[in-house]
């Protein structure tokens, strides 16, 4: 470090463009696209990095990154990153995906990338609902979660279960890492930070599917204030979706 | 020259596509198709190239959409249903500027239809392969050498312009054997590079960004009136067809691929009765041949429309002809492949003045009704 | 003779169906007269009738060789069936073209034909290829035959296709495979299907 008088501790990440994000007020979408951004910096990845945004809150999220990036039909980032990647295998390729998009639509997209072992990271970003849409039940809301399309809170009995993701892949033999995390916090902020690297490393490693599914907050389709939808999550999503590794194929070592 | 070997039009296409560098291919399992997948399946390998059976035929298109974007030559293969679930991805790939190959064997339809050939997918081809304001380019070959030929004119054409083609055959072309003589291979390695790709900037460029969304209504606009300008000059420079005794036909005949086959054996069956009829094959469906069609209607009194459907390019022949030259139209669906001597039959109707669209009233046909 | 033959077939267009059970080798005896067909400068198309069945249903091939640009490749009135179970035989016999040829394999067909406007030619082609210890071979032992019977190209020009189109995995048949070419082609015709009207 040279020894200016005032040197930036922090500023934006060389990951991002210069473009500012459109996402609500408190949406923690800004913190989770940060860190993305911020790993491919730290780990040096941004000139070959390609990043794949889906339909959703992150649609225009090619915007926001200053790598390579491609926008994908509704559920199909997983297939589209599979192309990319077998195309280019010296490549990293990321997608950035919601819960609609991933679990919902897209989800024969994402169980079958995460059998093949699949080189790619999967970003998942599970708030429970379709943001950009306005509000509806989503396949992660949660048994009785108030939505648009939920008016008298979901009935699991007519709309069926909540999915967890982590879970669900981590029984798939292609998959190297499976782990939540959330950003509510700076310690979990950096845990989550941490997770995302460690993604990226399996994937240059060749390890297979990575996914870090990263627990956000909807405010503005909540109907909360950021600072209350930060303890909804708390209270609310993180017991239905406890955070922790489910895979991690180096955890023995 | 090379040596002629005998190939089924499935797989003399498969091995036309890797002589044309691509070593890309994302597919999923259906009839009459399954030649061409198991021969990349087997051949890409041996190429340094990767065949991938996809979990669906919407996650194989998306596949093709992430090559692509990655700029190497890609293809999947399907027929018809397939085609069907293909659509949005094949939507994304225009708005996207991106090429591709998409390989059709017809089959007949709606629904699961059957598996036999059938022509029934023109439409979908040439007007709505997705939704929105674009097109592809649809080649329609009618020999196992065409199939290989138009491998990789489909993708020179789709690379040349940025844009998605198809090859739209059937299961008879597919299935069947002749003789082929296959082009020299290229090597992908000598292909011009693509400076859209999304390759990984190395810290050289600004990024690149592959996408469809276009949120202001200005800018879908003006990259809506690119996209056709350049569709206006495909459709001014590519047009191909294939001309056959058409200079002193009164009547001329337009059929493609398979049922182009049939209609010829018909001709030569007329012209040994001493009727004066010729055929234009297109050859690109889109765009449509109407080059060849107008400058026809100098000489033809009259135009017949022949298909393996219920009447879908007759509109663009309706479309192309002037001077209010009468056009006529029989057809079989379903999968029925029509005989020589039926469409010989309507060859005398149309040249006896008759307007008429006829589907396979056989045995009104046969009794000259 | 036989040059006189081979001309005269090699200027005319000639439509073969083949047919039979799957697992006869129905579309490997089409490809071997394709081939010789090819081999001798001529159009040539092979078309197999294709269904969901994979195994053990009827299957039928289509094989025309011409000196102009072939149309359909379906034969629907064959010059030349070539049956090797009876219902193909029942099937398409009533297909074939006045002054047409019927060849069969007497070993699965114990038939006549009653029409007088065809020829009629069969061969024990199972019995033969199995006595001489070429099991699974009927089909090669009959396109022998058909070579006799029509001259439509010559023995070198098949072995060649026989070459050509043996699997790279199977390349010990060739030999087995010329030798129940040889088996058809020098077959003498018995008298043991007198044509009557």
């Amino acid at each position: 470090m040279t020894a200016e008088k005032n040197p930036i501790l922090f500023g934006r990440t060389a990951g991002l463009s210069e473009k500012v994000n459109n996402f609500c007020p408190g949406c923690l979408h800004g913190i989770a696209q940060r860190l993305v951004a911020e790993s491919i910096d730290r780990l040096g990845l941004i000139g070959q990095t390609v990043g794949i945004t889906p339909v959703g809150c992150a649609v225009i999220a090619y915007e926001f990154y200053s790598c390579d990036m491609v926008q994908a039909a509704h559920g199909r980032a997983p297939a589209v990153a599979t192309g990319l990647k077998r195309a280019r295998p010296e490549n990293t390729i990321f997608t950035y995906q919601g819960d609609g998009d991933l679990a919902s639509i897209g989800m024969a997209e994402t169980i079958h990338a995460a059998t093949r072992g699949e080189n790619i990271t999967v970003i998942f970003i599970n708030n429970a609902i379709y943001g950009m849409t306005g509000g509806q039940l989503a396949p992660t809301s949660l048994p009785g979660q108030i939505t648009q399309t939920s008016p008298y809170g979901r009935d699991v009995k007519v709309a069926g279960n909540p999915i967890r993701v982590c879970e669900l892949l981590s029984s798939l033999d292609g998959v190297a890492l499976a782990q939540r995390v959330t950003v509510n916090s700076p310690s979990n902020v950096r845990k989550a930070g941490k997770a995302i690297r460690k993604a990226f490393e399996y994937q240059n490693e060749g390890l297979g599917f990575t996914i870090v599914e990263i627990l956000t907050t909807c405010p503005t389709n909540w109907g909360l204030a950021p600072n209350k939808a930060l303890g909804w999550l708390e209270d609310n999503l993180i017991p239905y979706y406890p955070l922790g590794v489910y895979k991690d194929i180096k955890a023995g070592e | 020259m090379g040596e002629k070997i005998l190939m089924k039009g499935n797989e003399a296409l498969a091995e036309a596509a890797i002589r044309a560098g691509c070593r890309h291919f994302f597919g999923y399992p259906i009839t009459p198709q399954s030649e061409l997948a198991a021969y990349m399946a087997k051949y890409l390998p041996k190429a340094g190239g990767v065949y991938l059976q996809a979990e669906s035929e919407v996650a194989a298109i998306n596949m093709v959409y992430g090559a692509s974007a990655a700029g190497v030559r890609v293809m999947t293969s399907s027929s018809s249903p397939g085609i069907s679930l293909k659509g949005e991805g094949i939507s994304y790939m225009i708005g996207a500027d991106l090429p591709g190959l998409i390989v059709n064997i017809n089959r007949g339809g709606p629904g699961l239809g059957s598996i036999q050939p059938s022509q029934a997918d023109y439409w979908m081809a040439t007007r709505a392969t997705g939704h929105g304001d674009g097109q592809i380019i649809v080649l329609a070959p009618s020999t196992v050498q065409e199939m290989a030929d138009y491998a990789r004119l489909a993708f020179e054409l789709g690379d040349r312009y940025r844009m998605p083609a198809m090859i739209l055959a059937d299961g008879l072309l597919g299935q069947m054997m002749e003789p082929v003589e296959l082009p020299e291979p290229i090597d992908p390695k000598s292909l011009p590079a693509k400076d859209w790709a999304v390759t990984g900037t190395q810290g050289k460029r600004k990024n690149n960004k592959v996408n469809s969304l276009r949120l202001a209504a200005q800018d879908l606009e003006d990259a809506v009136l690119e996209r056709y300008a350049r569709y206006q000059t495909i459709k001014e420079t590519e047009q191909l067809a294939q001309l056959e005794l058409v200079d002193d036909a009164e009547v001329v005949v337009v059929a493609y691929g398979a049922a182009s086959r049939i209609v010829r054996s018909a001709i030569m069956l007329a012209r040994e009765e001493g009727i004066k009829v010729g055929m234009i094959r297109p050859i690109t469906l889109w765009p449509f041949p109407t080059q060849a069609i107008q400058a026809a209607c100098k000489t033809a009194k009259a135009f017949l429309t022949v298909e393996l459907n219920t009447g879908q390019m007759v509109d663009d022949v309706r479309l192309a002809v002037t001077q209010g030259l009468p056009v006529s139209f029989f057809g079989h669906s379903g999968g029925v492949v029509p005989t020589p001597t039926e469409v010989l039959v309507a060859i005398k109707k149309a040249l006896a003045g008759e307007l008429f669209h006829i589907l396979p009233f056989r045995s009104k046909l046969e009794a000259g009704d | 003779m036989t040059e006189q033959l081979t001309q005269a077939s090699q200027a005319q267009n000639l439509h073969v169906l083949l047919a039979g059970f799957g697992g006869q080798g129905i579309l490997f005896a089409g490809k071997l007269v394709a081939y010789a067909g090819l081999l001798d400068g001529r159009q040539v198309s092979w078309m197999p009738s294709y269904g969901p069945e994979m195994r053990g249903g009827t299957a039928n091939c289509s094989v025309c060789l011409s000196s102009d640009l072939i149309g359909s490749p379906i034969v629907t009135e064959p010059d030349v069936l070539v049956a090797l179970n009876k219902p193909s035989y029942d099937n398409f016999v009533g297909k074939v073209k006045p002054g047409g040829l019927v060849l069969v394999d007497k070993t699965m067909i114990d038939a006549c034909t009653l029409r007088n406007d065809i020829r009629f030619e069969s061969i024990e082609a199972t019995r033969l290829a199995e006595e001489n210890e070429l099991q699974g071979l009927a089909n090669v032992v009959i396109v022998g035959k058909l070579l006799q019977a029509t001259g439509f190209s010559t023995i070198p020009q098949l072995e060649i296709a026989i070459e050509k189109s043996v699997s790279e995995k199977q390349l010990w048949l060739v030999d087995h495979n010329k030798r129940a070419l040889a088996l058809g082609f020098e077959h003498v015709s018995g008298d043991d299907c007198k044509q009557e009207s």
